[in-house]
């Protein structure tokens, strides 16, 4: 599974780190950070996370 | 007998209830009706990056999900009635659909003003088409602005406006303070002294009696006299629960759709509802059934309206589970600041503390009922909305509010979110109800 968010589109909310702190984080400086090939077995929260995105600035590919 | 789920609306909620369905395990045919001609699109942008011309709508679609390619989208359709016993919708032009199951989520519309005048010049924003229309009427150079409604709506359009070059943006609310429902007084007062910092103007504690001009409006009379001169005015004076196809089936439509802790409607395990039309009981608060307005809640609803639904369909039963208990959250974005709100403030408001920070600055407040932190809203920068993010596992950890008749009375949680509008105003206008 790959993951790709569109920076130009993230405003920041966090929500994505609810959903899925294994994969979504914040940096030292508050800004996003997210592992970009995560393992399949956490779709799951993946998926949730790109539900939650206010800006739906997350993308899932395979 | 059909073996169909029918999902009314097509917007956030009914995209997710499909979805959800899926998730489920529900592998029989959906249907999703809705009256707008678009797939469904995020609202929020509507009153900020859409109206501000910034934003087009292949950037608001979203994307559903790839198991949900085989759902059949009936789009430009209304539903104008149904039968719940005999299991079937009608369309405007008189067809029928059987339905298995039911999802509504035919949301929300805006409230109208009526009082006399033109209507010409008058938006409302709750569609792509309204804030196309609200841009195109904004971009005349040195337009006077009236926003009617200091909820969330009135406060971002009248930020947008004012960053399009608006000669004049004044907001009109018959409210002491804007968003004084949602945020209490003192977080509501730090917002007037932001927005009156950056230009906006406010009327505040009082309403609207007429529309002044011929063709089209040239001015605003408010009920204490003064008439404000206005080449565009936006009415945000809350929404009304799209329903009405639902009359004579024995619902409870006094505010939405009343539903179970499991989001069922009217006692019938193929019926729930989604989105902002459900009116719901929280367990995490005090059980009382409450509408609420946040762009959070469709996705919220339509995870557990999903399961209940397709366990009945499935007949795998559904019963012994927890019910249902988000935890809200709200945002609103306004000229260079941010709220940020997790929990339940609006339970809370009779103990508002600063948690950290300042007035001037970025400010964290908490809502407490008991004693107890039922929410927090951050307002400013991204690092208030940090704060508040803080809080937010304590607020998840919290016991449930247990009922109690004080809070049975506080004010709605339909607080509402961001573009899908604020919780009724007191009556605006000194002639005839709203519509």
């Amino acid at each position: 599974m790959k993951v790709v968010v569109d920076m130009n589109k993230c405003q920041d909310h966090g929500q994505c780190v609810f959903a899925s702190p294994d994969v979504f984080s914040f940096d030292d400086a508050g800004r996003l950070a997210y592992v970009a090939e995560p393992d399949d077995a956490l779709r799951d929260e993946v998926e949730e996370a790109a539900d939650v995105c206010p800006l739906q600035a997350i993308r899932i590919e395979g | 007998m059909s073996a169909t789920v029918v999902v009314a609306g097509a917007s956030m909620a009914g995209l997710r209830a499909a979805e959800q369905l899926r998730a489920a395990g529900w592998d029989g045919p959906v249907t999703v009706i809705g009256d707008e001609p678009h797939m469904p699109y995020n609202r929020p942008p509507l009153s900020k990056e859409v109206l501000a011309g910034k934003a087009p709508f292949e950037s608001l679609a979203f994307r559903p999900r790839a198991s949900v390619r085989d759902v059949e989208w009936r789009l430009g359709t209304r539903i104008v009635a149904a039968d719940l016993d005999a299991r079937h919708v009608e369309l405007a032009d008189g067809e029928r659909l059987p339905y298995a199951g039911l999802v509504v989520a035919t949301g929300m519309r805006p409230r109208r003003l009526r009082c006399p005048g033109p209507l010409t010049g008058r938006h409302t924003v709750r569609t792509l088409a309204d804030a196309q229309g609200l841009h195109a009427d904004l971009s005349r150079p040195g337009a006077r602005v009236v926003v009617v409604g200091g909820g969330f709506i009135g406060c971002e359009v009248a930020a947008t406006a004012l960053g399009l070059g608006a000669a004049e943006v004044t907001v009109v609310d018959p409210m002491p303070l804007p968003m004084v429902g949602p945020l209490g007084e003192l977080l509501a007062r730090a917002l007037l002294r932001r927005h009156e910092e950056r230009g906006v103007r406010f009327a505040l504690g009082t309403g609207v009696t007429a529309f002044e001009g011929g063709d089209r409006v040239t001015g605003v009379v408010l009920s204490d006299g003064r008439v404000l001169p206005a080449d565009v005015v936006v009415e945000s004076v809350g929404s009304l629960a799209n329903t009405e196809w639902l009359d004579g089936n024995g619902l409870d439509l006094t505010d939405g759709v009343l539903t179970d802790e499991h989001l069922r409607a009217g006692g019938r395990p193929d019926v729930v509802a989604v989105g902002d039309v459900a009116r719901f009981p929280n367990a995490r608060y005090d059980g009382v059934p409450r509408r609420v307005e946040h762009w959070s809640i469709p996705t919220d609803t339509a995870k557990h309206a999903a399961v209940t639904l397709t366990a009945h369909l499935n007949g795998t039963g559904g019963t012994g589970r927890e019910p249902f208990a988000p935890l809200p959250t709200f945002w609103s974005d306004q000229h260079d600041f941010r709220l940020q709100s997790f929990g339940a403030p609006a339970l809370g408001l009779d103990d508002v503390r600063v948690l950290h920070g300042d007035e001037d600055g970025d400010l964290l407040v908490g809502y407490h009922t008991d004693g107890l932190l039922v929410g927090v809203i951050a307002l400013g920068g991204q690092s208030a909305v940090m704060g508040a993010a803080r809080y937010r596992a304590q607020l998840l950890k919290q016991p449930a509010l247990s009922a109690a008749p004080a809070l049975s009375a506080a004010p709605a949680l339909s607080a509402a979110p961001d573009v899908a509008a604020v919780p009724a105003l007191p009556v605006l206008t000194g002639q005839g109800a709203p519509e």
